[in-house]
């Protein structure tokens, strides 16, 4: 099952470092992870999305408590939640073109951020799966780079994580 | 302006101090009164503040792994932290080893490491090595001191991660310009710690506690295992009063020798791939298991499959994540061992219920049973007319010798498993052995370490002649510090354990585990480092020679027995695939 598991932790060099050693030692997935300081300057938040079973998925949140840099954790998807992911893509657009590719952003609500005269830089959030459609429906057109930000994720409702 | 006044006077009371005489104040401000280490340029600074002063003494070793086997020697037989300084670069690879060993074991420690100078860090300096970096998957936690006035805060969180909870060794990393002499800071050491990201675990949940006693008193074949965790945690006290109290059957881990009395009769001996035939059996048919401070290691699960099919399990660990971490408990249970068998016993002391008393003879006249057939001592597992010494005997000699009361620390192989097997310890602390990384060399410095504690005592290191000459430097430091240890060699002239494992299941080809006629003469070695050698070849010269030898209090002495070579270590358990009460009883005999 994928999870996604939102981490708060001290804002101290070599933190990320721990997490991402963890993973790799105990042969954990990670689909992705970010990672940025929060209001709080002490503090960092990071977002992992990975893939297990029940079992696997309380071993590594027993894991990460038990690193000492790691202040709280929550797996999100374990209630309702809002997923969000940014994609940048550049895109080839001439001619005809260029219109096509701007109906698509406009129905998967997108961006365009960047224009030349042959390509366009469009920004789209979502869910992965959103992004992953958005990216199949430019399928004809000849996409030139693709960036994604990985997951980020917070709870719906009145649910914080906070210390 | 009273305030004000006040203010000043407070302030000009801070002492200024530089970063090394701030780290050897803040280990003294901790309680610190030995270090075991080796010095080098990155440590120089901490090493010349360690010299003008008096109260801390340290111990120089002849090789940093050595210091840190001596620091966990010294850390398993007081429950204190053991404390290791070393430079950075080799001082700080050459430790690594025995972080991992301390790590595997839980065992408190604290390893400061010279660092090269902030502002030549990762330009691959003269002797730098990340070593926050390669001791991250073995480190409980680690510091890179980047200021000198985190010194004292620093030193006082690593000793508090590091005893507490779930112990285990922390690294400080201490950049040489940090401990300048020639730039002084105020110190304070602080009164008090505020960690939000670590809270260890201290009592348990009372209704999972309930609901263990209740299992725990309707069992009929019941079984406690208990681990390193009851030693490491001080609970060996309280296990005893509950096994006695219920008199229900214990068994040992490696790990957990001790933490039950080895010589009482309700004790099963060890389990696991050389555990007694009856502690593996019984576990194999017990209804419940009290596990205590033990992590159902696969050197004792065998197949996680085929483990003991009918169990109910309650698990007790300080750590969480020990916990169906292999195996699922069904009554889990967070805490320290200590608190939640005090709650345990208290509970089952106000309890109507009671153990089923039939149930439980029964269970007991199952168990003599086994006992009875394939025990340690009731029936022999080893040849006992030959004209060889029997590396068993020696063991059952040297108990008999030293009243069942040394300290024993080991080396890793077939010498360890009879060790464990046919020494009794009815106290913990006594057996100090690297049961989880398995770290041949270990042996000799931990005893160091021991005997630095215990000065008084008996301490005895028993190896093999492969393991011995892993850390044989350290026979230099028992000379210097006048450290008389026994070594007790079981020297069966290859590497027994890898030589057992290629009989058993490589068709007896002994790929590299013997050394042809390249063995030293350990008795001259003993002699050139100062020390008293003793060599005993006869098994009639056996008792003689070995009450000779323990008779010397005053000097170390390497005492170098030739055992038979041709013998295994029985019982062990039938791998792979096979469940706890699957095992070889000897070359021939099968369960
Ligand atoms: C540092 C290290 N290297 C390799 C091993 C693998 N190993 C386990 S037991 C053993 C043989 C040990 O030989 P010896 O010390 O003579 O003990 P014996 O088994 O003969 O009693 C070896 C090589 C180990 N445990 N540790
Ligand atoms: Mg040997």
């Amino acid at each position: 099952m994928r999870r996604i598991i939102s981490v708060l932790m001290e804002n101290e060099p070599g933190a990320l470092s721990r997490v991402v050693g963890l993973f790799s030692q105990r042969g954990y997935n990670i689909e992705s992870l970010t990672v940025a300081p929060t209001e709080d300057e002490t503090l960092s938040r990071l977002t992992l999305v990975t893939i297990g079973d029940d079992h696997k998925i309380e071993q590594i949140t027993k894991n990460l408590n038990k690193l000492i840099d790691v202040v709280k954790l929550v797996d999100l998807t374990e209630g309702s939640h809002i997923e969000r992911e940014l994609l940048l893509v550049k895109v080839r657009a001439n001619g005809a073109q260029r219109d096509e590719v701007k109906r698509s952003v406009d129905i998967f609500r997108g961006q365009i951020v960047d224009v030349t005269s042959s390509m366009y830089t469009i920004q789209v959030a979502g869910t992965g799966e959103k992004l992953d459609a958005f990216l199949q429906a430019l399928g004809e057109h000849t996409i030139m780079e693709v960036v994604r930000s990985g997951v980020s994720g917070i709870a719906r409702g009145e649910k914080v994580l906070n210390v | 302006m009273a305030i004000l006044l006040n203010r000043k006077i407070e302030e000009t009371q801070v002492e200024l101090l530089s970063g090394g005489d701030m780290l050897v104040r803040a280990l003294q401000d901790q309680g610190v009164d030995l270090i075991f280490g080796y010095p080098g340029g990155s440590a120089l600074h901490i090493y010349d503040a360690i010299f003008r002063q008096q109260s801390i003494k340290h111990i120089l070793v002849r090789h940093e792994q050595g210091a840190t086997h001596a620091a966990d020697g010294y850390a398993r037989s007081t429950g204190k932290v053991g404390v290791v300084l070393v430079t950075s670069g080799p001082g700080a690879t050459n430790a690594i080893t025995g972080i991992a060993t301390a790590y595997m074991d839980s065992i408190p420690m604290v390893v400061i490491s010279g660092q090269v100078p902030r502002d030549k860090i990762g330009e691959d300096a003269f002797q730098e090595t990340d070593m926050v970096g390669c001791s991250r998957p073995i480190v409980k936690h680690s510091f890179l001191v980047k200021n000198a006035e985190e010194i004292p805060a620093t030193v006082k969180k690593a000793f508090f991660i590091a005893s507490t909870g779930r112990p285990g060794p922390v690294v400080i990393d201490i950049p040489k310009d940090v401990t300048n002499p020639a730039e002084r800071f105020p110190y304070r050491y602080p009164e008090k710690l505020r960690m939000r990201s670590y809270t260890p675990a201290g009592k348990g949940h009372s209704g999972q506690i309930r609901k263990a006693v209740a299992m725990l008193l309707s069992a009929r074949r019941p079984v406690i295992y208990a681990g390193g965790g009851v030693v490491q945690g001080d609970g060996a006290t309280l296990l005893t009063e509950l096994a006695k109290r219920l008199n229900y059957p214990v068994t040992n881990t490696l790990m957990g020798l001790g933490a039950f009395p080895g010589s009482n009769k309700r004790f099963l001996g060890m389990l696991g791939m050389h555990g007694t035939f009856e502690a593996n059996t019984a576990m194999h048919h017990a209804d419940v298991i009290l596990a205590v401070g033990a992590r159902f290691d696969d050197r004792v699960t065998n197949t996680p499959g085929k483990f003991c099919p009918g169990a109910k399990i309650i698990h007790i660990d300080v750590d969480p994540a020990s916990i169906s971490k292999t195996i699922v408990a069904d009554v889990p249970i967070v805490g320290t061992v200590q608190a939640v068998l005090a709650e345990m016993l208290e509970t089952i002391k106000s309890s109507d219920e009671q153990p089923d008393h039939s149930a439980i003879v029964d269970w007991w006249r199952q168990i003599d049973d086994w006992r009875e057939r394939h025990g340690l001592y009731t029936a022999p597992r080893y040849r006992t007319n030959g004209a060889l010494i029997m590396p068993q005997d020696v063991i059952r000699a040297v108990y008999d010798i030293t009243e069942g009361d040394a300290f024993v620390t080991s080396d890793v192989g077939q010498h360890q498993m009879f060790a464990a097997q046919y020494y009794l310890f009815d106290k913990p602390r006594r057996w100090i052995n690297s049961g989880g990384l398995g770290t041949m060399g270990f042996g000799l410095p931990a005893a160091l370490g021991v005997k630095i504690a215990h000065p008084d005592k008996e301490v005895v290191c028993v190896t093999g002649e492969g393991s011995i000459q892993m850390c044989i430097q350290e026979l230099s430091t028992s000379t210097q510090y006048h450290l008389p240890v026994k070594i007790l060699c079981l020297n069966n002239q290859a590497l027994g354990m890898v030589k057992q494992w290629q009989e058993m299941q490589y068709e007896g080809r002994l790929s590299n585990s013997v050394y042809e006629e390249s063995l030293p003469d350990f008795v001259k070695l003993a002699e050139a480092y100062g020390h008293t050698g003793v060599k005993i070849e006869r098994r009639e010269d056996l008792h003689g020679k070995l009450q000779e030898a323990f008779a010397i209090k005053d000097r170390t002495v390497f005492i170098d027995v030739y055992v038979d070579p041709s013998e295994h270590v029985y019982p062990m358990q039938v791998m792979p695939s096979g469940s706890m009460r699957d095992m070889w009883l000897s070359k021939t005999e099968r369960t």
